[in-house]
């Protein structure tokens, strides 16, 4: 019987195509639609905050140099993953990423909170030459970070795409994005007050790369990875294996 | 291109003007950024192909009796385009490999470096080889089994030169930087608008040369391309939803946070699996199978049953890549569930595969072609095994993040998909240059030998630095401390990155082998004497308005 109604099917192109669009929708619209309506796939949390500008420029190029072929950014709920890298990621944690940086594999390892771990100076070291601070690494060397300027007047439009995907900025940060990228890598410019007022007092204000004078995608990167993990306390909470977040001052 | 008519000789004309005047857009927008490369690219592209179709204008008209035979023009020049794809997709895949034994042979540039050039591996060998051989071997497929000519005849043409504009934009794009970050979805906003135009044509064409059939079925081959091309295009609108910053910008943010993009990605990445790479190549087994074993296929009911069920439960399957996440934990059971039900039909296909050959045995022994596809289906039941099985979630605890995804995805990648590629290859050639034989019986067989050997050391190599690195984040001391370092196991995975790169070398030099093989095979191999049975079905009532019995 079965046999007979394929038959049929198979006689007519429009009802074929038909058939597989039926047969291939249900999984997805099972298993998507729902992350969008229950609340409990996403934790309220009140304390998470937005990148500042340089923090999303710097995000922007760990995803150009395609950092997240090698590095996840996902501690799994195992025992030996949150003793290595630190409390167990939480959905809210990357409320705010578009797109996300999961990551699928480890040839390196994972860096969703490798913020505050390590100094700016250890991170410019690294990026500039992976084995000079760790001999055994295979990571590639991004020394020209350092040399390349970073492209400021175009952030604005960058936060203002980023609001349009449901990201929370406000107008007022909008139009100082590229004054908050200079201000938060020249923390003795006058800009640099800006940052900390909009983005949180807690906010890193630093010259990262080491040269306060001017903005590179070195600052922007180091300042990403400096921020990784620690948008909000609520993975620090509440777990099972309580730990401080790390304070780069220490 | 000597079968077009001046009309659609004018037709191509004005589309490729107006995409040069997109591309003179695009570079003018973008001066400050990356798109305006691509834009430069879009029109040396545009005005190339203009150049080849002006300096045919002048030419004969066609020959009116084409309309009775099989379009194969398109299907020798996407051969081409498959070959160079898979040579240089391949090339970039063990250049990358090297690098992660020998980290400084990026040589200090930011273009060449891991992470610009792993998206185009992977992309030159999916899409830029894998894409262009579904798409000539589909060309192939729905007209012998429809017993049908392409139903247009600019069409086909818009098909093959569009998607590798796609696959050239997406490929230079990462070498300047321009990515999603989605894996297998790398390509930024406005390619992926360029591909959504590319893929409803070639929707309609191929449902419109299927409406032509002479046959009252639609033969198996062709419900896999139909899923294949459907559900791609399913896949690719959805995943690549974004805003760019703006029309002179390359770069996008997704409209998916965080939590649901991890979902919708991998419901994309392990559809393209299921749909690009399974699907499409299935199509070309149910076709050149048969063909080659001169066998027909074992069971129709199996058929049936696989067709269904690799098109209702892969689409379950994506959130197994997401086990131990902060993807809630329903989706990931449903992922796992789905993901084990799954090795039903996939053992259907391959065991449906393996017992068509029965009979014919002896002529995988002697047929070096048989045996590539003989070998993919072998293949294709091992990785869809190894899949079920990694999707479990303790075995995922452990093989999640490691070489071991990798190992798994090339075993399915070389093993089957490049193996029952080529395998076709060396069965379409022939066919539609109507050469006798390829050039060399003897260098078919070399072929098969180094991918075979390449496919198996570049697999047991990262099944044995996954299973050491997974195995050593978990080792314990004897105090219940962390035993190894993360560089520990770094360090663990040094001899088997050389031993992988070797193996993917060995591949290489086989798609080279098979490379020259087929140009010589064009070039010298004297030609069949016509193929009289090599014509559609009443091919002189074939003016377009006759339809088959069934429609």
């Amino acid at each position: 019987m079965r046999e007979l109604i394929h038959r049929k099917l198979e006689r007519t192109a429009i009802g074929f195509v038909l058939a597989i669009i039926l047969a291939a929708s249900v999984g997805g619209i099972v298993e998507i639609a729902p992350l969008f309506t229950i609340d409990e796939t996403v934790e309220d949390v009140e304390d998470m905050r937005l990148y500042t500008p340089l923090e999303l420029a710097g995000r922007n190029i760990y995803i150009r140099e395609g950092c997240y072929a090698c590095h996840s950014q996902m501690i799994r709920t195992l025992r030996d993953e949150v003793e290595r890298y630190g409390p167990f990621s939480l959905a809210v944690e990357s409320k705010y990423d578009h797109p996300m940086l999961w990551g699928s594999k480890r040839t390196g390892p994972d860096l969703a909170r490798v913020g505050g771990k390590y100094s700016d100076f250890w991170h410019v070291a690294h990026l500039t030459n992976p084995r000079d601070v760790v001999p055994e690494s295979n990571m590639p060397a991004y020394a020209w970070l350092a040399r390349t300027p970073l492209r400021l007047d175009d952030l604005g439009s960058h936060l203002a795409a980023q609001r349009s995907v449901g990201v929370p900025y406000t107008d007022e940060m909008i139009e100082n994005a590229a004054r908050d990228a200079f201000g938060q890598a020249v923390p003795d410019s006058e800009q640099a007050s800006g940052v900390t007022e909009r983005y949180g007092e807690e906010t890193q204000v630093s010259a990262f790369d080491g040269v306060a004078t001017r903005v590179t995608e070195m600052d922007a990167l180091v300042a990403y990875l400096q921020i990784l993990g620690r948008l909000t306390k609520a993975a620090y909470q509440n777990t099972a294996a309580p730990e401080q977040v790390p304070d780069p001052s220490d | 291109m000597g079968q077009l008519t001046t009309r659609e000789r004018d037709l191509a004309a004005a589309i490729l003007l107006v995409l040069a005047i997109v591309g003179i857009a695009m570079a003018a927008a973008g001066r400050f950024d990356p798109i305006g490369v691509h834009g430069a690219i879009v029109l040396l592209y545009s005005l190339g192909l203009l150049y080849l179709i002006m300096s045919s204008s002048f030419g004969p008209p066609p020959d009116p009796s084409r309309i009775s035979r099989y379009y194969d023009d398109p299907i020798k020049v996407g051969v081409w385009f498959t070959l160079l794809w898979a040579i240089f997709g391949m090339f970039i895949g063990v250049w990358a490999a090297a690098q992660l034994a020998w980290p400084s042979l990026n040589f200090d540039t930011a273009w060449a470096s891991f992470g610009r050039i792993r998206p185009a591996h992977t992309t030159g060998v999916i899409f830029g080889f894998g894409g262009n051989a579904l798409i000539t071997t589909s060309f192939h497929v729905v007209q012998r089994t429809s017993r049908a000519r392409l139903a247009d005849q600019l069409s086909p043409w818009f098909v093959l030169f569009g998607y590798n504009l796609f696959c050239i934009v997406a490929v230079t794009g990462y070498f300047m930087g321009v990515t999603q970050s989605k894996e297998y979805a790398e390509a930024e906003w406005y390619a992926d608008l360029w591909l959504v135009i590319v893929w409803v044509t070639y929707f309609v064409l191929y449902i419109r040369t299927l409406a032509r059939r002479r046959e009252p079925h639609i033969y198996v081959a062709n419900w896999y391309y139909l899923a294949f091309i459907v559900v791609v295009a399913i896949l690719h609108i959805i995943n690549n939803l974004t805003v760019p910053v703006s029309l002179g910008h390359a770069k996008s943010y997704t409209i998916w946070p965080g939590v649901q993009d991890s979902m919708v990605q991998w419901w994309y990445g392990h559809n393209a699996v299921a749909f690009f790479l399974t699907a499409g190549f299935l199509a070309m087994l149910y076709y050149y199978l048969p063909k080659r074993a001169e066998r027909p296929i074992f069971s129709y009911r199996l058929s049936i049953l696989s067709f269904w069920g690799i098109t209702f439960f892969y689409m379950w399957a994506g959130s197994h890549h997401l086990h131990y996440t902060a993807l809630p934990h329903w989706v990931q059971n449903l992922g796992m569930t789905f993901s084990v039900m799954l090795l039903v039909p996939s053992w259907a296909s391959a065991g449906n595969a393996l017992l068509t050959l029965n009979g014919a045995w002896h002529k995988v022994r002697d047929d070096a072609t048989l045996r590539f596809i003989m070998m993919a289906a072998f293949f294709y039941g091992l990785s869809t095994f190894e899949g079920s099985f990694l999707a479990v979630r303790p075995v995922n605890s452990l093989s999640h993040y490691t070489d071991w995804t990798v190992g798994h995805v090339h075993a399915g990648a070389l093993g089957w998909v490049a193996l029952i590629t080529y395998g076709s290859l060396y069965t379409l050639v022939p066919a539609i240059w109507k050469r006798e034989r390829m050039y060399s019986a003897a260098l078919v067989e070399v072929h098969f030998w180094l991918a075979f050997a390449g496919t198996v050391i570049y697999v047991f190599a990262m099944w044995n630095s996954g299973i050491i690195q997974g195995l050593m984040w978990r080792t314990y001391t004897g105090e219940g401390t962390l035993a190894y370092s993360f560089v520990d196991s770094l360090v663990a995975m040094y001899p088997y990155y050389i031993a992988r790169a070797f193996g993917g070398l060995l591949f290489l030099i086989g798609a080279v082998v098979a490379t020259y093989n087929i140009w010589m095979t064009v070039r010298g191999v004297p030609a069949l004497a016509e193929r009289h049975e090599d014509v559609p079905v009443a091919a002189h009532l074939a003016d377009g308005a006759a339809t088959g019995p069934a429609e």
